[in-house]
């Protein structure tokens, strides 16, 4: 097993080498320090000033090593970045570092909550169209579905921010409590938008996978021995389909440091999302790559526990 | 190079387009197999195929333009801009601020129309017909799905194909190309490049298709090694077949249902995409995305300005569905595993 | 009374055109304790048949009429919840591929206990150890350890083995097996008919054996059934349908077996290929290929005729030559 978590930790760390060098080809070359000065300053900044704010930022240094082995923007680059020195933000000087660590915070009470709430709501929802496959309660099922997926996330939180906070006036549209006592009123909506978004998807998603399984030879001998269709479709089906399931849940944990870009800045929530929109609209570079960097990070991390898990529960998967 | 306009590019390729569609139609006719899959959907779909239909036919409508032919007194139109068949059903529909579906008079103000009853859908803050602006925003919707997937799948095959045939060490480097590109949040990713490139319609859909392209690669090259070492593939290299032969006669043409399925389930989520990119502020012009992000404060204003945001809504959703409906029909008519009588 | 008797058994498909039957008018007797052998090519019905007799038919298919009845009583008619009863209970089945039939993610000695359970109350401990008895019966090794291991840790005879076993954990009085053999190796094929003629015989289980393999049938069979395109074209005592078979179709089956005494002469073969449903002829399914062909064949399917003891033939040059030597 040791070997196993060693190889697909080896390949993760590869593959986080290699986004750093597309980040570094995407924020250095294709646009340069120059032009980020620019953004930052305004276009009509006289030369000096450009040249100070380039200064302070470090930027003021080749690109690549081959023009000056020991200060060039490609080891700075890969050295900062493995280390965690984030720097501080283009667009007003504040340290990177500390407005991670205090949106993370924000971001995890609100992803968690909708990951677990979603999942307790799709899985038996698609079990339950599965089981009754073919009829009409399964093509409506579908039907839902694909309607509710084909509705823009903007649109679904719009609607309930103007339905629920402005017309019923259930909940505050927006803002953010952390006190244990006020955080579930501001994130009841949120939430509740967000699984009704995503629900869709997940259910359509989770009712293919119950489907194949469900189509398996294995389920036949277990009809042929007798066994009820409840019993095939929870014992049986549902292990087999834990697997796929399990790596969709997986892949997920990462989104939940994300925040949902969407969700945080519409609703005030001042988290790792609400951040990076920030970051976009203030043109803020050194943020915006900071973030892509975290986020492949996590990613990776999210496919490596995936394969972990993989071994742990699926026992075909030999981790010799 | 005045004979250069955009609006003459523009032109020319809504033309080859077309073109690319009628021969498409004509490869549809001449073989079996998909002659009864068109025919299968369309005994499934009738309704859905029918809607994306008119939303073709809407952005085509917006995508003929030709300058000249304006009478001088026509309001809110430079005398010489190149106007499209839309643009000129609607040439004289400017009022000068809001005004609520089918109203007489101006929303605040009570000023009278210049056309009262005559907008379905009301104005915008601007005066502009709003059912106008939705039909105009369906061509940048196709646009967008539609360009971006001509880049993103050719560029996706290309890879996906050579890798899984060739194998070796270019197989190798797209495999951690891929590995790489899919670790990178697509959303995230998607606003660096824009941020990046430029805010034009022509770099987001790039940026769209580079977020996009791996996906199907990831699919291209898993499918062309299981292709690969199929007997009959095994057999025409034994034979001395050319290496490109097989991979046009025998690979490509197995991997076309996957192409079809890719292309039209991609569609609605870039369309989505760009949603949300407008909303951000890094869209493109005129998109129902910036409709509905231009519109997002009206909802709060007493007395409620609902059109806009409704009718942008509706269009996006409208086409979202239809082509959501017609991509699973497709997927289960094309996909072999899932053929059965429905 | 028969055990299990079948009479006029239809299963059909719908497709374009309605329903396309591929069970078409079935019927036999299977007797206590014997061994029925149903024989046919791929398409030809027979495992649908089988499937149709425990209601198993995959769907969108399903019977369309006729009747099964086991010890007199109509299976078709059943409620589900008796139907559950009757399978595993007292009619088992085994399929063709051990690959791909047992739980991959759940260990095949709780596999087997499930079958117990499922139809006799029992402890945990205690069906464990009948599964372990089993084992043993079916001769698995070291059964103990068996018992925990998953379904890819056990080669293709093995996994035979443990479906066989768990088949046969609740005595059923009829055993269904859809071409055991087909996807094991020629040595382990041995060892599995042995195993199987062994606990037949042990039990007196009546066993309907469903295969395309005329050596598996010689090996275990008491009667033989021929089935082609849906039908029943001849159904005889094993010895008397091997040494001299009526039908055409299964005298060209006797024939195209390579005998180890003819080397060098070449194999002869029944030209043409089966017709799919869409191409039946109106008559006698096997008319296009036919070489005893005349008259009556295409249009008019051949009525059962006995031309010996415990034998039916449906063919009318078969009805034909009878009836001139009848006199």
């Amino acid at each position: 097993m040791g070997a196993y978590v060693l190889r697909r930790l080896g390949y993760g760390v590869g593959v986080v080498l290699g986004v750093l060098f597309l980040l570094f080809l995407l924020f250095f070359t294709i646009t340069a320090p120059e032009d980020i000065a620019r953004k930052a300053l305004g276009d009509k900044a006289p030369p000096e000033a450009i040249q100070t704010w380039l200064e302070n930022h470090e930027y003021d240094r080749p690109l690549w090593p081959w023009q000056d082995w020991d200060e060039n923007l490609l080891f700075d680059h890969y050295r900062k970045m493995l280390t965690f020195d984030f720097g501080v933000s283009d667009a007003d000087d504040s340290p990177i570092i500390d407005r991670i660590k205090a949106g993370m915070g924000p971001s995890l009470s609100l992803t968690v909550p909708l990951l677990v709430l979603g999942l307790f709501v799709s899985i038996p929802l698609s079990l339950l169209v599965a089981f009754f496959r073919e009829t009409y309660i399964d093509r409506m099922g579908v039907f839902l579905c694909v309607l509710a997926m084909s509705v823009s996330t903007l649109l679904y939180i719009i609607g309930a921010q103007f339905l629920i906070g402005k017309v019923l006036r259930w909940y505050p549209i927006s803002g953010f409590d952390a006190s244990l006592a006020m955080l579930p009123r501001f994130l009841a909506l949120p939430v509740l938008v967000g699984l009704i978004s995503g629900v869709g998807g997940d259910v359509r998603f989770y009712r293919t996978v119950f489907l194949e399984e469900s189509s398996r030879d294995f389920v036949r001998t277990a009809r042929a021995k007798g066994a009820g269709e409840a019993r095939i479709m929870i014992f049986h089906v549902l292990r087999n389909a834990m697997i796929p399931i399990l790596t969709r849940v997986v892949l997920a944990i990462p989104f939940l440091f994300m925040g949902a870009l969407l969700l945080e800045a519409f609703f005030g929530i001042p988290g790792l999302g609400s951040m990076t929109v920030d970051a976009i609209q203030s043109n803020d570079f050194s943020t915006m790559r900071t973030m892509v960097y975290i986020g492949s990070l996590l990613f990776v991390f999210g496919q490596v526990a995936t394969d972990i898990s993989y071994g742990l529960v699926d026992p075909r998967v030999s981790v010799e | 190079m005045s004979w250069l306009e955009p609006h003459i590019l523009s032109n020319l390729v809504t033309l080859g387009l077309l073109a690319g569609l009628v021969f498409a139609a004509r490869v549809v006719r001449a073989q079996r197999l998909w002659r009864e899959a068109a025919v299968e959907l369309w005994r499934r779909r009738r309704f859905a195929i029918l809607v994306v239909g008119v939303y073709l036919l809407i952005g085509l409508a917006d995508s003929v333009s030709w300058t000249g032919g304006v009478p001088d007194d026509a309001v809110g139109v430079l005398p010489n801009a190149p106007l499209s068949v839309l643009d000129r059903a609607f040439l004289d529909s400017r009022e000068a601020s809001y005004s609520a579906p089918f109203a007489a008079v101006e929303f605040y103000g009570g000023d009278a129309l210049r056309h009262p009853g005559g907008h379905p859908l009301g104005t915008d803050i601007l005066g502009r017909d709003v059912f106008y602006l939705s039909l105009k925003g369906a061509r940048v919707a196709l646009l967008i799905g539609g360009l971006t997937s001509l880049i993103a799948i050719p560029l996706a095959l290309l890879f996906g194909v050579c890798a899984g045939y060739f194998g070796g060490r270019f197989d190798d480097f797209v495999f951690f190309l891929i590995s790489t590109m899919a670790s990178m949040p697509s959303l995230l990713l998607l606003i660096a490049l824009i941020m990046v490139m430029g805010r034009s319609t022509f770099s987001v859909c790039i940026a769209l298709a580079v977020t996009g392209w791996v996906g199907f690669c990831r699919l291209t090259r898993a499918e062309t090694l299981k292709l690969r070492e199929l007997d009959y593939i095994q057999a025409a290299r034994a034979l001395g077949v050319s290496e490109a032969k097989i991979i046009f006669r025998h690979i490509l043409p197995n991997l076309a249902h996957l192409i079809v399925i890719t292309f039209v389930l991609m569609f609605s989520g870039l369309v989505l995409s760009e949603a949300v990119l407008s909303w951000l502020g890094i869209g493109v012009d005129g998109s129902w995305g910036q409709m509905i992000d231009g519109a997002r404060d009206e909802l709060s204003r007493q007395p409620v300005v609902w059109w806009n945001i409704a009718a942008a809504g509706s269009a996006l959703f409208g086409l979202i569905l239809a082509v959501n409906s017609v991509g699973d029909a497709v997927r289960d008519v094309l996909d072999p595993r899932t053929a059965r009588e429905s | 009374m028969a055990l299990l008797e079948v009479r006029d058994l239809r299963t059909a498909f719908p497709s374009k055109d309605g329903m396309t039957p591929v069970v078409d008018g079935v019927s036999f007797d299977l007797e206590r304790g014997k061994v029925l052998a149903l024989v046919g090519e791929s398409g030809s019905g027979k495992s649908m048949t089988a499937l149709s007799t425990l209601r198993l038919v995959p769907k969108p298919g399903r019977v369309t009429s006729g009747s099964v009845k086991l010890d007199g009583e109509e299976l078709l008619s059943l409620p589900v919840t008796e139907m559950r009863r009757i399978r595993g209970g007292r009619i088992g089945m085994i399929f063709q591929e051990p690959m791909t039939c047992l739980n991959p993610v759940v260990r095949v000695g709780a596999q087997v206990a499930e079958a117990i359970q499922l139809h006799e109350s029992m402890s945990k401990a205690d069906a464990r150890s009948r599964a372990r008895e089993l084992f043993v019966e079916v001769g698995i090794p070291d059964p103990e350890e068996r018992l925990d291991a998953y379904p890819h840790h056990l080669s293709g005879g093995l996994k035979q083995r443990v479906m066989i076993a768990m088949a046969l954990s609740t005595r059923p009085e009829i055993l269904i097996a859809d071409e055991p053999t087909t996807a094991l190796d020629v040595t382990v094929q041995a060892q599995i008919l042995d195993l199987l003629r062994d606990l037949q015989q042990k039990r007196n289980a009546a066993i309907l054996l469903i295969t395309h393999d005329l050596g598996i049938v010689n090996e275990l069979a008491d009667r033989v059934a021929v089935m082609y395109a849906g039908r029943l074209v001849e159904m005889a005592d094993r010895v008397s349908l091997l040494s001299d078979p009526l039908h055409p179709y299964t005298q060209g089956l006797l024939r195209s077996i390579p005998a180890l005494s003819a080397p060098g002469e070449p194999l002869p073969e029944i030209p043409g290929v089966v017709p799919s449903p869409d191409q039946w002829p109106a008559g006698c399914r096997f008319s296009t290929r036919c070489p005893k062909r005349f008259e009556p064949c295409a249009d008019q399917f051949p009525a059962e005729s006995n031309p010996g003891v415990g034998r039916r033939v449906w063919c009318h040059a078969v009805a034909e030559s009878a009836g001139e030597g009848a006199s």
